[in-house]
């Protein structure tokens, strides 16, 4: 395929620039394959993040002309050949060199939010938890989630206007609908998903869905529900009042 | 590496095009749907047959109050509370859209939907993904000043309501004076109605209350329910939600539209009926 020109961010959270490069380019190469090319011939101490170079562990995630994408699945013959290929690192969490971010507040999260918890009494009369391939099939979805955080760097509300102390983000939103809706789960989580995790600042804008690599529908099966949820709890006046005459559902 | 001024962003794809078509497309039905609805007039036509029958434009139906002595107005016997009446100020024109447009609006503009495209082409907040929107410190996303957004599901009720009536008006236009024919406007105010149900009954709303709330679709023997299987009808209505907003959309306009020409005289209706 020839040389082609590639710009790579070089630099930490202190300085750093957008740095030009021209690299021979063979048949087949995704971004990533490019990226170690350069570094193994140009910048030895280029720093990027990967490990199964097959769109499974999401490691590599970095914004290719802008978008953020994962290196490992971005084709090269997706760009023309005189296309320059900017590279840089998810903007959202902070650098900690050249094409890597430091993603650990994305752990904190996932550590506040209760986990699966199994209600003894919908064990079956052997003693086991059985579920339906109906039911399964709707939380599956969620499970494809490879915690690249493409979704978190592309949310707006953590990327542009710096909400990380109000909203979960979009990744930790579908841990929580699939949860939520596990016939099998007997924990309560809606009144955090209003208060701490934030279901309000989303607006469905829906640019976690447009970048997920595994194609989960974040808005529309995970976000959308929850937020219904909360409606049901908190804002619906006929709900509200059915409940006082005739009590709560079980 | 960056700077803070809206619309920064790094993308080199026509990340503008969706937002721009969207904006402007739903401004030209905004500003067609205005005028229309200010017009009062020319909204009925049956071919000055009287009786049983006619083609009613959907931004008029229902019909509270009839003003008959303007050109195009449904004869008296079609509002719901007879004519126009006296105390109405002077200011506002006495048209029956007036009156009900309110309804439909309201759920298409607290639609999921629609409030992501308008979010993104009136609010910019972000105009695109990984495009830079107005900063704000103070963003409170829907849980201060857009809180409204929660009663969607009422705006629903309200639209499902309206399906019966523009139903009821697909069925009348079938008819000219008490006689059964069928015009070119009948068809076009019968898709009208099949087009707001896919564009309704895939709304997310819709698929949360027939099935989504619930934790376990196969309670409690194992097999799939009946919710179950309205869910995943709903849900595939779901998956095409935006294309029906669209299409129902520049239907109810182009039916509006329709019935405005042909009761003005501009355009002639085919019919059996042969007028
Ligand atoms: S839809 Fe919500 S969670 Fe997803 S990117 Fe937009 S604001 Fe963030
Ligand atoms: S939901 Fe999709 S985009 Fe978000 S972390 Fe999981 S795989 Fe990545
Ligand atoms: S290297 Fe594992 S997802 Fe790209
Ligand atoms: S979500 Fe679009 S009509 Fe309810």
């Amino acid at each position: 395929m020839g040389l082609r020109k590639f710009k790579l961010f070089r630099g930490d959270s202190r300085e750093g620039t957008m740095k030009d490069f021209k690299v021979e380019v063979d048949q087949g190469m995704v971004v990533l394959d490019v990226i170690h090319r350069i570094q193994s011939e140009q910048v030895g101490d280029l720093a990027v993040r990967w490990n199964c170079k097959a769109g499974k562990c999401g490691s590599c995630s970095v914004e290719i002309n802008g978008k953020p994408k994962l290196a490992c699945m971005t084709r090269m013959n997706e760009y023309s050949l005189e296309e320059t290929i900017s590279v840089r690192p998810i903007k959202t969490f902070p650098l900690i060199k050249d094409l890597v971010a430091d993603v650990s507040w994305n752990y904190k999260q996932n550590k506040n939010i209760a986990p699966f918890t199994p209600d003894p009494d919908k064990k079956d009369n052997n003693g086991n938890y059985i579920m339906m391939q109906e039911d399964v099939d709707r939380v599956q979805e969620f499970r494809k989630c490879i915690e690249c955080y493409l979704c978190q760097n592309v949310c707006h509300v953590l990327r542009d206007h710096d909400k990380k102390n109000e909203f979960v983000g979009p990744r930790f939103m579908i841990r929580l609908a699939s949860l939520e809706m596990h016939p099998l789960d007997k924990a309560d989580r809606i009144e955090n998903i209003k208060n701490d995790y934030g279901s309000g600042m989303c607006n469905i804008t829906r640019c976690c869905t447009d970048v997920c690599p595994e194609h989960i529908q974040i808005t529309d099966n995970g976000i959308i529900p929850l937020k219904e949820r909360v409606v049901d709890r908190y804002y619906d006046p006929i709900i509200w009042l059915w409940n006082k005459l005739f009590g709560k559902p079980k | 590496m960056d700077s803070n001024s809206l619309f920064n962003t790094q993308r080199s794809d026509r990340w503008w095009f969706e937002p721009l078509w969207t904006g402007v497309g739903f401004l030209c039905f905004v500003i067609y749907t205005t005028w229309a609805m200010l017009q009062g007039d020319y909204y009925w036509w049956s071919a000055g047959v009287e009786g049983f029958g006619g083609y009613l434009s959907p931004f008029y139906s229902p019909l509270i109050f009839i003003n008959p002595i303007v050109n195009g107005a449904a004869p008296i016997d079609h509002s719901w509370f007879g004519s126009w009446p006296e105390w109405w100020p002077n200011l506002i024109p006495a048209s029956p859209a007036i009156l009900i447009l309110a309804g439909p609006l309201s759920f298409r503009m607290t639609c999921y939907y629609y409030r992501k495209f308008y979010y993104r082409s009136y609010f910019m907040s972000p105009p695109g993904c990984s495009v830079k929107g107005i900063r704000n410190k103070k963003y409170k996303g829907e849980t201060a000043l857009l809180i409204f957004q929660n009663l969607h599901r009422f705006t629903l009720y309200i639209a499902i309501g309206i399906i019966f009536i523009l139903s009821y008006d697909a069925i009348l236009s079938f008819f000219q004076g008490g006689e059964f024919g069928v015009g070119l406007g009948s068809i076009i105010l019968t898709i009208n109605p099949i087009l707001l149900i896919g564009y309704t009954f895939g709304c997310h709303v819709f698929r949360h209350l027939s099935g989504g709330h619930k934790d376990c679709f196969t309670c409690p023997n194992g097999k799939p329910t009946f919710r179950y299987q309205v869910w995943k009808g709903v849900s595939w209505l779901n998956g095409r939600h935006m294309m029906w907003a669209w299409i129902s959309m520049i239907w109810v306009a182009f039916t509006d539209i329709y019935v405005r020409m042909v009761a003005s005289g501009y355009w002639i209706d085919m019919n059996t009926w042969n007028n």
